[in-house]
């Protein structure tokens, strides 16, 4: 696009794809706004009025905002950290040449494909379920008491669960970035002395720094939301052991039907994830400047 | 010291035998080259010696003593890349200290020897840039940086100059003459521009398809080209090689007679032929005929000569500067 008829031509051609994508995010972003500033409750319809602050000052207040506020965080991060550190991992031994590679790629990428809600069924009958779950058949076997995951590690549970999720997403990005990796590098550095583990500290990582970032920034996106896996296997407890940000607006407004509280814990949530992303860009965002 | 001696190397990869059999001597100081046409094995080869790919059998010798398995760190040698293989996210000092890092030298020697390097390899204004920040040139010293500081006991360079143009390639093509004569340590040159050969060698090593044609220091191979091959890969422009009526006329299956040895008149001589394409070079004249009864055949005077396409040109083979080759293209 060089020329200025070329730059207003283009302008022009995506204007409408522009108009309705902001569309799309501006009226349900201003609708919440509005609510979270009323008095909004669907067990009395049609008794809405002005709350001005109220509904923040609540929503902020309230005990649960605190614990939800530490386990989101701490799910991002444990997910993080379990994702990177085995999708390094994961990654360094696919690259290796060996019998079956291809079907084994495909398998490792599987989990992907699996539904949050059912993974996390999967996850709580068949492997962490204190009767019948293979965990604890393991532990029985081991002459080991079976623990009760979900009961008595909530959120680790679930971090388990979800880092299950993401680790082909990390493992997968990683894995393209290693094999982008200029072989005759690799065998300077050999040249130059460095052993196995000196070659991973100053010449894989370095170079994998990039993909890096990128899982952290689009997984912690998607970590920040975290759902399905908590309504499935925990319901946010017991307590509020497990309840993250989004399980919070989600039970102040379908369990308590307060939409203007809930729209409150939304604008809350919109405004942590920015806070975050404006932190994580300020971190790490110089490692995608080419 | 750096001698390096090859006994019965060989290497396959998978069923395609890709070198049959090597014996080389190469002795300590030398600047050797290894010459041949693309996919010949040459990389093949310097990477054998460089430890980077095992010989499926024989003996690689370093300083007399068995290196065969040893790995590369361990053999002492250090190796400049085609596309320069420089770390990207390390600086330049950081790409030319690492080397020293590995080897776990004091932060003191290792600023002396990076220094002392770059000043040589005129780098040190570069020091704190990063490699996607330097020409091409530059990023070539700073890997022949990389591999000087560790004082190997020999060089080895795949094709280091066939990414630069061709200004450049001549320019570096001295400065790493140079350095041989200031380092004086064993290098190991692969190339496949027979110029590159000629002007930097010691001694040149002629490959095709993985085997030794010829061994030699560049005169001899000029002068005294074994076989055919040889005869046609030194020198430039190529040796004009003829057979037929003329060849049987010497007695040889083959006749070569090199273009500078041809005399050029416009009014006698034995061969007559008609002008194809002249090349005017300012210094010397290449002129491209078709001779009658002979074929193709290009001829180099020195200075200019005053011909067109299309016109009559005499040529005259100089007597005592041709070459006779026999059916098996061994020269007689
Ligand atoms: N890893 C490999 N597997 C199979 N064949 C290989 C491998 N590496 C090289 N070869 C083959 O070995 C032969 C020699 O390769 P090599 O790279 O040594 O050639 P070269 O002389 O360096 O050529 P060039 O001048 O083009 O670099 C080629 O025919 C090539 O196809
Ligand atoms: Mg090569």
């Amino acid at each position: 696009m060089a020329t200025l008829q070329t730059r207003s031509a283009a302008r022009l051609m995506m204007s409408p794809a522009v108009l309705l994508l902001f569309a799309w995010m501006i009226v349900p972003l201003a609708m919440t706004l509005y609510f979270s500033f009323l008095r909004y409750n669907l067990l009395m319809p049609g008794m809405e009025e002005w709350a001005g602050t109220l509904n923040y000052h609540y929503f902020l207040t309230d005990p649960a905002f605190g614990t939800a506020l530490l386990n989101t965080l701490l799910l991002v991060g444990g997910v993080l950290l379990i994702t990177l550190a085995g999708g390094t991992l994961l990654a360094l031994l696919l690259d290796q040449p060996f019998f079956g590679q291809g079907i084994v790629r495909l398998l490792v990428i599987a989990p992907f494909f699996v539904m949050p809600t059912v993974s996390a069924l999967v996850w709580k009958n068949m492997l962490m379920h204190p009767v019948y779950g293979i965990f604890a058949w393991i532990a029985r076997s081991l002459g080991l008491q079976p623990v009760d995951w979900l009961n008595n590690l909530p959120l680790f549970s679930v971090t388990m669960i979800v880092a299950w999720q993401w680790l082909p997403f990390a493992t997968l990005i990683l894995l393209t970035a290693l094999q982008s990796l200029d072989e005759e590098q690799k065998e300077a550095a050999e040249m130059d002395g460095a052993g196995p583990i000196s070659r991973f500290v100053y010449i894989v990582l370095p170079h994998l720094a990039r993909a890096m970032t990128v899982v952290v920034l689009i997984e912690t996106i998607f970590l920040l939301s975290v759902f399905a896996e908590i309504l499935v296997t925990t319901n946010g407890g017991p307590g509020n052991e497990s309840t993250n940000i989004t399980y919070l607006v989600y039970a102040q407004a379908l369990l308590q039907f307060d939409v203007g509280g809930a729209s409150a814990g939304g604008i809350v949530a919109v405004i942590l994830a920015n806070l975050v992303a404006i932190f994580l860009i300020r971190l790490i965002g110089k490692n995608l400047e080419a | 010291m750096g001698s390096i001696t090859l006994e019965k190397v060989s290497k396959s990869f998978g069923t395609t035998k890709v070198i049959p059999q090597i014996d080389l001597d190469i002795a300590d100081g030398e600047f050797v080259v290894f010459v041949g046409p693309s996919g010949c094995g040459k990389s093949t080869l310097l990477r054998i010696i460089a430890g980077l790919e095992d010989a499926t059998d024989g003996t690689i010798r370093i300083d007399g003593a068995d290196a065969t398995r040893e790995a590369p760190a361990k053999r002492g040698l250090s190796m400049v890349f085609q596309s320069y293989a420089l770390y990207p996210h390390m600086s330049v000092y950081g790409n030319i200290a690492f080397p020293l890092k590995m080897a776990g030298e004091a932060k003191a020697t290792i600023d002396d020897k990076v220094r002392g390097a770059a000043k040589v390899l005129n780098l040190t204004d570069y020091l704190d840039r990063k490699p996607r920040q330097l020409s091409g040139g530059q990023r070539q010293r700073v890997a022949i940086g990389r591999a000087i500081v560790r004082q190997p006991k020999a060089f080895l360079f795949d094709e280091p100059l066939s990414n630069l143009d061709a200004a450049l390639r001549v320019n570096m093509r001295l400065e790493i003459s140079e350095l041989h004569h200031q380092l004086k340590t064993t290098m190991i040159y692969v190339t496949h521009d027979q110029v590159e050969a000629m002007t930097m060698a010691d001694k040149i090593v002629v490959l095709n398809a993985g085997r030794i044609e010829q061994v030699g220091s560049p005169l001899e191979l000029y002068r005294n080209p074994k076989n055919l091959f040889v005869a046609g890969f030194i020198g430039s422009p190529k040796m004009n090689l003829i057979s037929g009526a003329a060849a049987a006329k010497e007695n040889a299956a083959t006749i070569g007679v090199r273009p500078e040895h041809i005399g050029l008149s416009k009014t006698e001589g034995p061969w007559q032929g008609k002008v194809t394409v002249v090349e005017h070079l300012g210094a010397d004249t290449f002129v491209h005929a078709d001779v009658d009864g002979v074929g193709p055949v290009t001829a180099r005077a020195p200075g200019e000569f005053p011909v067109k396409h299309g016109e009559q040109v005499f040529l005259t083979p100089e007597a005592g500067k041709i070459y006779r080759f026999g059916d098996n293209g061994a020269a007689l």
